[in-house]
């Protein structure tokens, strides 16, 4: 272990260069946050993730964000373990019946101001599994959105250029 | 015993229904009871039970896994006669088919609804009684020193929705028991009346991680329905893409044991391990998890030049590096003391619960769908399954690295010998039945779809490993303390909405 530990701090740092955030992201975020909001939270930014049906593809790609290539936290992002800690809900899949009041309930724990995040396809309109008895609809049928990254799932790249909006535009409201 | 024929030729009672490639047959109701009467006595392990209105399958093998058949039975009265309590797996199964078709399990000894939680749209077929989400009748354990943790469906972590209350008595736990169906979709009824290539593109969103083999499992059972030719190197390409996935997956578990073992290290290097194959399967594939690259007729996408020595590379930098961090796994005591001896399933109950994959394995179970009944391309390459019976979070560690191994050799030997060709055919038209078994990261995968004339989807049924390795996990952590579940949980790494549908 300490051979291998050596190893690594001899080598090249694995992290990605921080991708550049996506216009129609900062678009999406510029009319929706609040300036109290933003100068409240600044550039760090707690996170809770709520799964509320979706296919565990998204929640693969939300824990690759932790993994040294992307290493979330040297931005200020960090998951936390309970709504009641978090600034953003990152919630994926299409909300399904059973799932919504849960995911309610889970949106009135977290304090204000909040973001809710909604990740993948399914979480914008249902996806492939819009239309069906168990499914709700995307997660703006349940809770205010105010991001939406798509792509099924994303890839880390695109959920950390998502996230970074996030924090870009919260930094240009202080 | 283990006699391949003795499993069809009692079924073979009944009248044959047109299914491929294993048998159906549809009993009366009379050789229903006898084939509940028999399997007191057969060996035979129960690999599905699914519903269509008005009919229920199920699905067995014998012993050996080398024969397989369906037995359905009408239900015109609306009931059948429940397998549960000969088959313990049955249950929950059983109870999902009352929800979703309203056939009721008769002495089923459980009339609790399981999927349905009172909160879905009403359509034909299904009953829609609305009740509080939270009105569910939980089995007890009392005593004056006992208390209940309830935890979920919103977890902690980054984690699918489920419910686990815990009956505990201190720091130990009494009982616990799971509530599942949070995140039901209504899959399978979503997938009706859908050309084959859409269908297969749900099934492939069954459980994310596990996307090559449901659809895999879900092509061969179309391919088979319509009795359709798929070009040999597309079946080579298939067989890549389900190693490389169980390669992913398996790395991801170990690091995540480790984590909830407090060993971050560990973890933090399986997580590059895991990163640099789903890298080289976005190169190669075009999508980190394979996603929608098996279809019904082949694959989407082929494999090129570059591809193929970029998985040659893969292959050999994994080698010796995961080598180096199971030695390390090896080599620190306080690790494994939190591994050996915890949470272990029983092989008794692995066998009974015909419980598959890293699960069955650690347990003595050592079914693998690759070997028995075997399929395409598997029969043409070398590997072994690996089998130990201590059924511990140590054991089920062991065994997906076992396997990591071996499907980075099988890797190796695919890339030596892909056929040239085509990789894709179109079905031959047409209807039918068909059935297929695929192993998964996490055990076998059973198919079944009905396809009308047209070759639309008329009805399907994918039932993932899942459903026969949750209700051990309540079994594992009995009489462990309440600390342990996580690595419990994490050593079995269920899907939910695989199960969930």
């Amino acid at each position: 272990m300490w051979k291998l530990l050596a190893k690594t701090l001899l080598t090249k740092p694995l992290p990605i260069a921080a991708p550049a955030p996506e216009e129609a992201q900062l678009a999406e975020l510029a009319g929706r946050l609040a300036v109290a909001a933003r100068a409240r939270l600044g550039r760090s930014l707690s996170i809770r993730q709520v799964d509320a049906g979706s296919c565990n593809g998204c929640e693969l790609e939300i824990h690759a964000l932790n993994n040294p290539f992307y290493d979330l936290e040297r931005f200020g992002l960090r998951f936390v373990a309970s709504p009641r800690h978090a600034d953003v809900l990152l919630v994926t899949g299409p909300v399904t019946a059973n799932m919504r009041e849960a995911l309610e309930r889970t949106y009135a724990a977290t304090p204000d101001p909040k973001w809710v995040v909604a990740v993948g396809d399914c979480a914008r309109d249902g996806g492939l599994f819009a239309g069906s008895y168990a499914v709700v609809g995307g997660v703006s049928a349940v809770v205010p959105v105010d991001l939406h990254i798509g792509g099924c799932p994303p890839s880390p790249t695109r959920l950390l250029s998502g996230l970074l909006a996030l924090l870009e535009t919260a930094a240009r409201g202080r | 015993m283990g006699n391949g024929t003795e499993l069809i030729d009692f079924l073979a009672r009944g009248e044959a229904r047109p299914q491929r490639p294993w048998p159906r047959f549809r009993l009366s109701r009379a050789q229903w009871l006898d084939l509940l009467t028999h399997l007191t006595i057969a060996d035979w392990a129960l690999l599905g039970l699914w519903a269509e209105p008005g009919e229920v399958h199920a699905a067995f093998c014998d012993a050996s896994g080398a024969a397989m058949a369906v037995a359905s039975l009408a239900c015109p009265e609306g009931d059948f006669p429940s397998l549960a309590t000969l088959r313990p797996g049955a249950l929950r199964l059983e109870r999902a088919v009352q929800d979703l078709f309203a056939l009721a399990a008769t002495g089923i000894g459980d009339g609790r609804p399981w999927l349905d939680h009172g909160q879905w749209r009403a359509r034909d077929g299904a009953r829609a009684r609305a009740r509080p989400a939270s009105d569910y009748d939980f089995l007890r354990a009392e005593g004056e020193a006992l208390h209940q943790i309830p935890v979920g469906p919103v977890h902690a972590g980054i984690i699918e929705p489920g419910h686990f209350r815990f009956h505990c008595s201190g720091e130990a736990v009494v009982r616990l028991e799971q509530r599942l169906g949070y995140v039901h979709k209504g899959t399978l009824s979503l997938m009706q009346g859908k050309p084959a290539a859409t269908a297969a593109r749900l099934a492939g969103r069954l459980s994310g991680d596990s996307t090559v083999a449901v659809a895999l499992a879900f092509a061969r059972a179309v391919e088979a329905a319509t009795e359709s030719a798929v070009p040999e190197r597309a079946i080579w390409l298939r067989a890549l893409l389900a190693e490389l996935e169980r390669i992913a997956n398996h790395l991801g578990d170990i690091g995540a044991i480790a984590n909830d073992a407090a060993f971050v290290f560990l973890q933090s290097h399986l997580t590059v391990l895991r990163e640099m194959v789903l890298r080289a399967a976005d190169q190669c594939f075009g999508h980190r998890l394979m996603m929608d690259v098996v279809l019904p007729g082949g694959v989407a996408r082929d494999l090129d030049g570059a591809g193929a020595a970029r998985l040659r590379a893969l292959a050999a930098a994994l080698w010796p590096r995961f080598a180096e961090l199971m030695a390390i796994y090896e080599s620190k005591p306080s690790l494994v003391d939190r591994t050996v001896g915890t949470g272990i399933v029983h092989p008794e109950l692995a066998q009974r619960f015909a419980a598959g994959g890293f699960v069955g394995r650690a347990s003595g179970r050592g079914f693998d769908a690759r070997k028995h009944p075997g399929y395409p391309p598997y029969d043409r390459l070398d590997f072994a399954v690996p089998v130990l019976s201590d059924g511990d979070v140590h054991s089920r560690l062991l065994i997906r690295a076992r396997e990591v191994e071996a499907s980075l050799g099988l890797v190796e030997q695919i890339l030596g010998r892909l056929p040239s060709g085509p990789v894709f055919a179109p079905l031959a038209a047409g209807g039918g039945e068909g059935v297929a078994l695929v192993e998964g990261f996490r055990g076998d995968v059973l198919a079944w779809v009905a396809l009308a004339p047209d070759g639309r989807v008329r009805q399907a049924q994918l039932r993932d490993p899942s459903w026969f390795q949750w209700p051990l996990l309540e079994a594992a952590i009995e009489g462990n303390i309440v600390a342990d579940f996580p690595l419990c949980n994490k050593s079995f790494n269920c899907s939910y909405s695989g199960h969930d549908l």
